[in-house]
């Protein structure tokens, strides 16, 4: 099913008599059971307005199109949405609300927000199927209950987006890294003395032993940050400079978690950057074998394992395949992120991303939640879709 | 504005609600002396006024849990209070209703500059989250004027703004977790002490801005950043409200984002110049402009908007080169209200506009005014369109209050015309509620009601406010919603 109007999508999901699995360009390998609803035939840009910093746009509209569009008035969308084209081996271009379902956001988390912090407003078709808005198209809005967060990350299971309105930001002047020779705790540090700064900080990510630190704006202020930096980190290891061009490049590949695409099993994990790094890392890497690459100052760590580390890991598990491994490592990484010894009673989160589809079937793709809050999800989903029809299997 | 008739079944239960409390908190003060209840019957919005049943000022989440176990077991209405500066009416009682305050929820629970974020109980103020960290260099960035005396417990009730939110972003955008106490007691975790934390549904994004109604929010985790080097301000004076709002447009398309960008009108420049005697220029419209970074980097950036402004023929540009001419400038801007006080009763309101539509907008309000025969004063955050009209009446005089909320239902309606929205910041409570149908088709509000229905099932918490009544009745009354059945 493809439907090219919102009404013609509420009669669809009005009429549909079992599952329907919500898909945007099927970039991000979330199918689930149920006939496809392609929501990509809902595009197009209908309001674009740079003075006023708004963009609306029908959520199977692709990103590539909104950026080229952004780019010709000097902005972008500035909370730098991740492609998992390259991660994933997947086609397609990912669309507007792709992005929002799942609240996709890159380095730039750290400093600007995330997807949802840049939503100002929402259609969607819920599961009864009735078209829905909330929110709107200016930048402070309280009107009535927050939906828009809510369906941000929502991953199809509330409603199927149809428009999104989103606030852009002017595109800075220009942008450079410095890239700092110092890995594990000292990587750390690194991170949290340049987020302790003024120097606004765009992107903090920790990558084969080294901690990059983005700067963007206006050239001479992009100069004197980058020095001022590179005086307080360099107390703890050699900085070097990565120019404009060098820059984009590597965040490019760090936004698209380009460095872990050789990996056949890929997880993202969030918790506080200590206890991502004491809690957790410390520990896993005395049992398991698997690659990282840190996002977020350290707030989120992307783990990758390859057939040869799941095999690994497998005999840790008692078990016998690279599958058996990867299993066995999703489900202790997920009880760890709850143990509160390793989350230092801050919570944590942990979701695969990446495996053979033949694993599906065996985990909880996302972080299993405290029964109180999976009382309250399961009754806000009974609400907007009465008959579980959408996206079912996702999200617990 | 109308509130729901105080059900007669509940106040006939009301000394033993009374009692029940007292006994079940023997160390918390529960206030019944209709004396001291006065100090309750209202918030900001102090048109309207009702004592509550009873109030009760727990000093532990376990209080306020145990404290709602029984109302909830009573049918007893709540409303929840912050400081009560709310100038929505969101902390507005009925007679039948029990107000649970969070004024003794005061301490500052957890500070951690590595991870950057600062755990507080939520009745502490605004201002006291950014005194915690600033000698270590750091602030809580949401800046609502009343940030002397209003809670945080408020501020997530009501997603508040403030002057700096242009590129700090709102209450929710820095807010990591909260325990939130629901309506029958039960506590709940939400997020946690890290960005977009638990993996699950946004509940926490849903809970910013649920005004109360979904839960008593007793703890927050906040998100604390590190201050800038510097920042100072620029005043450019226009002869035209349309001049000024292209200069505004220019300055974002040029690339630069300041921290903020005000907007007065000539009324409300008038006024604050008379009452704070800043210095202000008498033009049609004023900005004023700030920026920061370091020294060099303000320079930069002023130079850029400096050139911006003189394209646009300013009739004034002041830039300030010290720290008392910057808080010169600032001074009658944060005079703004104090100074609207001393003329009269006013107003304040708070529509969103596209900003494109602000030349317009203020053109019609101006035509409005004369045609109610009523001053309008205009002072808002012109970088996100947050608009704060201040209507001018004197309460003294019968049927003006009433005139002044229909020329400001007015406004807010023609806020949502042009695209943008009844309450940028402040809150929908009683004051807006009842233009709620403006902005919204029966079957969006619908789906809100049903959120309401999964948190409060039995509509018993701050329920009379942010719906037209007419669309809660059923519920409130206990009837079961069409969609639970």
């Amino acid at each position: 099913m493809k439907p090219t109007s919102e009404t013609e999508l509420a009669e669809m999901i009005r009429a549909a008599d079992g599952p329907l699995c919500i898909q945007g360009a099927g970039t991000r390998d979330l199918s689930c059971d149920g006939d496809v609803l392609d929501a990509t035939g809902l595009s197009g840009v209908t309001l674009y307005d740079p003075g006023a910093l708004t963009l609306v746009a029908g959520a199977g509209t692709t990103l590539t199109e909104v950026e080229n569009l952004l780019a010709k008035e000097g902005q972008r969308l500035a909370f730098e949405p991740r492609r998992l084209n390259a991660l994933l081996g997947s086609a397609g271009e990912t669309t507007l609300g792709g992005i929002v379902a799942t609240n996709s956001a890159g380095p730039a988390r750290i400093g600007l927000g995330n997807c949802a912090d840049h939503l100002l407003g929402v259609r969607f078709v819920n599961g009864r199927g009735e078209i829905v808005k909330n929110g709107g198209r200016v930048m402070k809005n309280v009107t009535g209950y927050d939906l828009v967060k809510l369906m941000a990350g929502s991953h199809g299971t509330l409603g199927v987006l149809t428009e999104v309105s989103l606030k852009v930001l002017p595109k800075p002047e220009t942008e450079a890294t410095l890239a700092i020779n110092a890995g594990g705790l000292k990587g750390l540090s690194a991170m949290t003395t340049a987020l302790a700064s003024p120097y606004e900080v765009t992107g903090a990510s920790l990558l084969d032993g080294k901690v990059y630190l983005r700067i963007e704006g206006f050239t001479d202020s992009v100069d004197y940050r980058c020095r001022k930096l590179k005086t307080i980190v360099g107390a703890i290891a050699d900085v070097a400079l990565l120019e404009a061009e060098a820059s984009c490049g590597l965040w490019k590949d760090v936004c698209n978690i380009k460095p872990l695409q050789h990996c056949e099993y890929v997880w993202k994990m969030n918790m506080k950057p200590t206890a991502i790094f004491s809690g957790f890392l410390a520990a896993a890497s005395q049992v398991f074998k698997f690659e990282t690459m840190l996002d977020y100052s350290g707030g989120q760590c992307w783990i990758g394992m390859t057939s040869d580390q799941a095999m690994f890991a497998a005999a840790e598990v008692s078990g016998v395949t690279p599958q058996d491994g990867a299993v066995g490592f999703h489900q202790s990484m997920q009880e760890a992120v709850s143990d509160e010894t390793v989350n230092e009673g801050g919570g944590g989160d942990v979701q695969f991303i990446k495996a053979p589809e033949s694993i599906w079937p065996l985990v909880s793709r996302f972080q299993p939640q405290s029964s109180a809050l999976a009382r309250i999800q399961s009754g806000l989903r009974a609400q907007f879709d009465p008959r579980g029809i959408l996206n079912a299997g996702l999200m617990g | 504005m109308q509130m729901p008739q105080p059900d007669a079944r509940v106040l006939a239960r009301k000394d033993r609600i009374i009692a029940r409390l007292r006994s079940a908190l023997p160390n918390c003060p529960v206030i019944s002396d209709p004396r001291e209840l006065h100090a309750y019957e209202c918030d900001a919005l102090t048109a309207y006024r009702c004592p509550p049943m009873c109030v009760v000022l727990p000093g532990s989440t376990e209080e306020v849990s145990a404290a709602l176990r029984i109302c909830h077991e009573e049918q007893a209405p709540v409303v929840p209070r912050g400081a009560g500066t709310s100038l929505a009416g969101g902390a507005l009682p009925t007679a039948d209703s029990v107000i649970i305050g969070v004024a003794r929820l005061n301490r500052f629970l957890e500070t951690d500059y590595t991870n950057r974020f600062i755990r507080v109980q939520t009745g502490v103020t605004n201002l006291s989250v950014t005194g915690q960290v600033q000698e270590d260099g750091f602030f809580y960035a949401p800046d609502p004027s009343s940030q002397l005396a209003c809670a945080i417990a408020g501020n997530i009730a009501m997603n508040s703004g403030g002057a700096h939110c242009l590129k700090y972003g709102v209450t929710t955008n820095n807010l990591l977790g909260v325990t939130m106490v629901m309506m029958d007691g039960e506590v709940v975790e939400i997020g946690g002490e890290y960005p977009d934390a638990g993996g699950g549904l946004n509940l926490l994004g849903l809970i910013c801005g649920s005004e109360g109604q979904l839960g008593i929010v007793t703890e927050a985790t906040l998100r604390i950043l590190h201050a800038p080097e510097g920042a100072r301000p620029v005043m450019i004076g226009f002869d035209s409200n349309e001049v000024a709002g292209e200069c505004v447009s220019d300055i974002i398309r040029a690339g630069i984002l300041p921290v903020a960008i005000e907007f007065m009108d000539r009324p409300c420049i008038r006024a604050c110049e008379a009452f704070a005697k800043a210095g202000y220029p008498d033009v049609e419209a004023l900005l004023i402009v700030e920026v920061e970074g370091s020294e060099d980097e303000i320079n930069h950036q002023l130079s850029l908007i400096k050139d911006i402004a003189m394209k646009h023929n300013p009739a004034e540009f002041r830039e300030s080169t010290s720290s008392e001419e910057s808080a010169a400038i600032w001074l009658g801007r944060k005079s703004a209200f104090g100074a609207m006080g001393q003329i009269n009763d006013y107003m304040c309101l708070d529509g969103t506009i596209p900003v494109s539509e602000l030349p317009y907008v203020l053109r019609r309000i101006g035509e409005m005014s004369k045609d109610y025969g009523l001053d309008v004063a205009n002072v808002f955050h012109a970088g996100d369109g947050n608009m704060h009209p201040l209507i001018l009446f004197d309460a003294n005089k019968p049927g003006d209050l009433e005139l002044c909320e229909e020329f400001g239902a007015d406004i807010l309606k023609l806020c949502v015309e042009v695209g943008g929205c009844l309450t940028g910041e402040h809150g929908v409570g009683v004051e807006k509620r009842d233009l709620m149908d403006h902005q919204y088709a029966p079957v969006d509000i619908e789906a809100q009601l049903r959120v309401k229905d999964v948190f409060d099932p039995a509509w018993l918490l701050n329920s009379a406010k942010v719906f037209p009544l007419a669309h809660t009745e059923n519920r409130r009354k206990g009837a079961l919603p069409p969609s639970a059945s």
